[in-house]
């Protein structure tokens, strides 16, 4: 009776009781963004406590916390535009999300042709959006921004902003590397033989998340 | 038939791009997929525990130099100079930077290499495939590359011993702003950073295997294994795991600020300083952020330290003294309260800090709560064994001796726990008394008791246990002797080199001198135990019989030399929780053996008593 019930080699393997209904590879995924939000959260709350700990914005004070409408108001090619460049990364990482959804959605129905077009946008938007940070990057440091000197004011915004931006854009830069191997495996058709494309419904799972932490990251350095 | 389901596996193995084998025999791996690069969580396990050891032997080692230090601060070790070089003085005498490093060195080593990675690394990934009843983990791979940023996070570790200027020596807890700095301490000129790699590196492999733990027990249980059947050590591994995934992230924010604060010239931690009377140019930030950061880990550490121990302990109990476990339910409720507890009182190591009183306060509270979880605890033990039908084998004995260090250790925690007594406790050898008894020989009772217990199980051999006793009695004579008498200094500071400079402290030169005699024969104890170990690896008793305690657990239901994929056949079906001993006049009854028709789970409603469920048998079997 028991070797009934088990000689389906699924079963064996995956036991009696999955209480969520889902495959490991996704819990586990889960359980690693909670703990990567730890991580985030540690250097978001060292934010948070730095910056209380300085003087509120005044133009008169050159050690006070920057106006950020000052520090970032320039793109390639045009000076004077405060926030317009970020809203821009902004606005291509939102969209990269929503191709990912796409992807995740033509790998639903196995559809190989449309998971490799929604998930070339969703590297293009990647690219567009690291690259944009490597020019904001650059500039800044041509205007004297440092890890532990800023000519807009208190040093400190200087070293959390390289800190955290630069830990986001090294998620997104490998967001976009796992999502060019997924690309690939797509192509050489290994999710089809698979018979499940769930790889990109986890890539997307990171991919959702990257661009959540940014809404954060977005909201301590440009908005606030 | 047993042949019909490992072809299954096969084919669901291709066709899945599963990375799961039945059992070996099928597939021959060569020697390094084997016992190098295996993906077996049996192999992995002993991987853990292996190299645990060793990073023990170092540890301890390092104690006996600085307790020979401490006790006896004249000595003349200049025979030593041919292998620590100029780490002894020309006088002979250990070079205050080098005790700096051991006792630094020390706490890293036995509270992540040994007492986190090499606990639960071993026991976590031995028992639970076996006790839930899955052929491995959730991903084999996964959990190779977890040992193997262990085994690259203590090569770094390992390496930094050799550095000219030496291995980091500001502290376990690498505070700021001592250790932000290059210039302050030997240590901190090249050590800090590697202390730092090697960090970041464990905490990769404390999460790739904590990922591992967490969706094993979730996903993989067999048929029947409902969460409250577990046995008590998988609920432990599990809420270990959690607690790993949700704090060691924090500490690795706390390290990459520390590692731009040294190298990237940022100020997070650091603002007014002077160094060698000049004044530096960081300004800014905080050294205090960097102890919430630290501590955030550092607390459900010890408690990532302990679970695994206690669930052990629990185990060994029930099963060598023939009685149900007392209390299951409770025992997990208060797992689970310890785990959530433990995420919010980590600023009682901060009462010294000049926080507000009012906040203090608040973390008195809580600490005090988290004592309730572990009396309950300590209570279902003693009533556990209460009236059993005791074995006193060594891993018996070694749970014994952990309920009793727990209990010595827990009822000084409820002091230091008070922040009007801790202020004037704090960083004195009371404190390391403390969490001497409670954390670090507890938990590695904890850890022996469940050697002793599972070696045959991993070895198919036993112990000798005629050394097993005296590495008992030993040990715990020599942990009560040493730790003991630390609670009467309280008047001395800790991670002090030297105490003979001070008038006050010289009444304390004999105790200390004690001390550190207990601990270097204690040192050559352990080694006893290592010898066993080894030795009874290839020449230990054998073992003949699969079930040789007679225990409920599924472990046990495995070959004698389960091979990778763990049982020949069907993965066994549960049908009632991991305790039924001694129950309806049985020694035994094994998880596997299906409800008989009268009985009562145990947990179901209502507690007819065994007498008439044993009645309503007979006289079914009469009227039969
Ligand atoms: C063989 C038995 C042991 C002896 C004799 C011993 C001795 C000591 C002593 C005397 C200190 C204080 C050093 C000082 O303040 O200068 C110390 C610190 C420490 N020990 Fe042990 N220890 C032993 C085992 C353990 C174990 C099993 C653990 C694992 C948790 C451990 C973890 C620590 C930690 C974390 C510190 C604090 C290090 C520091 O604050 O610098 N020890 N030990
Ligand atoms: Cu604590």
């Amino acid at each position: 009776m028991e070797a009934v019930a088990t000689t389906n080699a699924k079963d064996l393997w995956s036991g009696g009781d999955s209480p969520f209904k889902v495959s490991y590879g996704k819990i586990m995924m889960w359980y690693f963004l909670i703990s990567d939000t730890f991580t985030f959260a540690g250097l978001l709350i060292s934010y948070g406590a730095i910056r209380t700990s300085q003087p509120k914005h005044d133009a008169a004070n050159p050690l006070s916390w920057p106006d950020p409408n000052e520090v970032f108001n320039a793109g390639p090619g045009f000076h004077n535009a405060p926030l317009i460049f970020v809203t821009f990364m902004t606005f291509t990482l939102i969209l990269s999300s929503v191709t990912m959804v796409r992807a995740v959605q033509e790998g639903h129905q196995m559809n190989r042709s449309g998971v490799l077009k929604w998930m070339a946008f969703t590297i293009l938007g990647g690219l567009v959006f690291v690259g944009s940070q490597a020019w904001e990057w650059s500039h800044l440091i041509e205007e004297g921004m440092t890890p532990h000197g800023n000519p807009f004011g208190a040093s400190s915004f200087g070293a959390l902003f390289f800190l955290i931006t630069g830990f986001h854009g090294f998620h997104v830069s490998v967001g976009v590397l796992l999502n060019s191997w997924a690309f690939i495996s797509t192509y050489r058709g290994v999710f089809d033989r698979r018979g499940h494309y769930e790889m990109i419904e986890k890539l997307g799972l990171y991919w959702h998340f990257v661009d959540l932490v940014w809404v954060y990251v977005f909201l301590a350095f440009y908005l606030f | 038939m047993s042949e019909h389901h490992a072809v299954a596996h096969h084919t669901e193995a291709h066709a899945h791009g599963h990375d799961h084998h039945g059992h070996d025999g099928h597939h021959e791996l060569g020697f390094i997929r084997k016992y190098i690069f295996s993906e077996d969580h049996k192999t992995i396990a002993k991987q853990f525990l292996v190299t645990g050891i060793f990073w023990a032997i170092i540890g301890a080692l390092l104690s006996v130099l600085f307790r020979i230090q401490l006790g006896y601060p004249n000595a003349d070790l200049t025979w030593m100079k041919p292998f620590l070089g100029k780490w002894i003085t020309e006088e002979g005498q250990i070079a205050p930077e080098f005790y700096n490093a051991l006792i630094t060195m020390h706490g890293t080593i036995l509270v992540f290499f040994v007492l986190t990675a090499g606990l639960s690394g071993t026991f976590s990934n031995f028992l639970i495939p076996l006790m839930v009843g899955a052929r491995d983990m959730a991903s084999g791979f996964i959990n190779m590359l977890s040992y193997w940023f262990f085994f690259i996070s203590g090569a770094v570790m390992f390496v930094s011993f050799f550095l000219a200027t030496g291995p980091a020596s500001g502290g376990w807890t690498a505070y700021p702003p001592l250790n932000a700095l290059h210039d302050a301490s030997s240590g901190g000129v090249l050590g800090v950073d590697y202390w730092l790699i090697s960090m970041a590196l464990f905490i990769v492999s404390a999460l790739l295997g904590g990922l591992n733990y967490i969706t094993t027990v979730i996903n993989l249980r067999t048929k029947g294994m409902k969460m409250f059947r577990l046995p008590l050590p998988i609920w432990a591994f599990f809420l270990t795991a959690v607690i790993g995934v949700l704090s060691f992230p924090v500490l690795l924010s706390a390290a990459i600020l520390l590692l731009f604060d040294r190298n990237l010239g940022t100020s997070f931690y650091l603002d007014a300083i002077n160094l060698a009377g000049e004044p530096l140019a960081n300004s800014g930030g905080s050294p205090i952020l960097y102890q919430h950061l630290f501590w955030f880990l550092g607390h459900p550490e010890v408690y990532i330290i302990i679970l695994p121990a206690m669930g052990i302990v629990s185990e060994v109990l029930s099963v060598h003294s023939r009685k149900p476990i007392f209390g299951y339910t409770a025992m997990i409720y208060s797992l689970l309260a310890i785990t959530v507890l433990s995420f919010i009182v980590w600023a009682h190591h901060m009462f010294m800090t000049g926080m507000n009183p009012f906040i203090g306060s608040i973390f008195v509270i809580f600490t005090l709560i988290i004592a309730v979880p572990s009396a309950i605890k300590v209570f279902n033990w003693l009533t556990t064994l209460w009236k059993g039908d005791i074995r006193l084998n060594p891993q018996m004995l070694f749970a014994i001796g952990f309920v009793s260090l727990f209990i010595s250790g827990g009822l000084t925690g409820i002091f230091l726990g008070n922040s009007s007594i801790d202020i004037r406790l704090h960083d004195t050898y009371f404190v390391v008394a403390h969490f001497h008894l409670v954390m670090g020989v507890a938990a590695f009772f904890g850890m022996f008791a469940g050697v002793y217990h599972w070696f045959p199980k991993m070895f198919g051999r036993y112990l000798n246990p005629t050394l097993g006793y005296i590495h008992f009695w030993g040990t715990i004579s020599a942990a009560y002797l040493i730790f003991y008498p630390m609670h009467f200094e309280i008047s001395l500071p800790r991670r002090y080199y030297t105490h003979s400079g001070f008038e006050t402290f010289s009444d304390f030169a004999h105790l200390n001198a004690f001390i550190s005699t207990v601990a270097i024969i204690s040192f050559a104890l352990q080694l006893l135990f290592v010898f066993n170990f080894f030795y009874s690896i290839w020449y230990g008793r054998k073992l003949r019989e699969s079930n040789p305690y007679g225990a409920n657990t599924l472990e046990w239901t495995t070959p004698l030399r389960p091979g990778h994929g763990n049982w020949e056949g069907d993965i066994p079906e549960v049908h009632r929780w991991p305790y039924d001993y001694s129950k309806h006049g049985r020694d035994f009854i094994p998880q596997t053996e299906p409800l008989s028709q009268y009985e009562i789970e145990h947990g179901e409603h209502g507690d007819e008593g065994d007498r008439d469920i044993i009645k309503k048998e007979e006289d079914e079997n009469h009227k039969g």
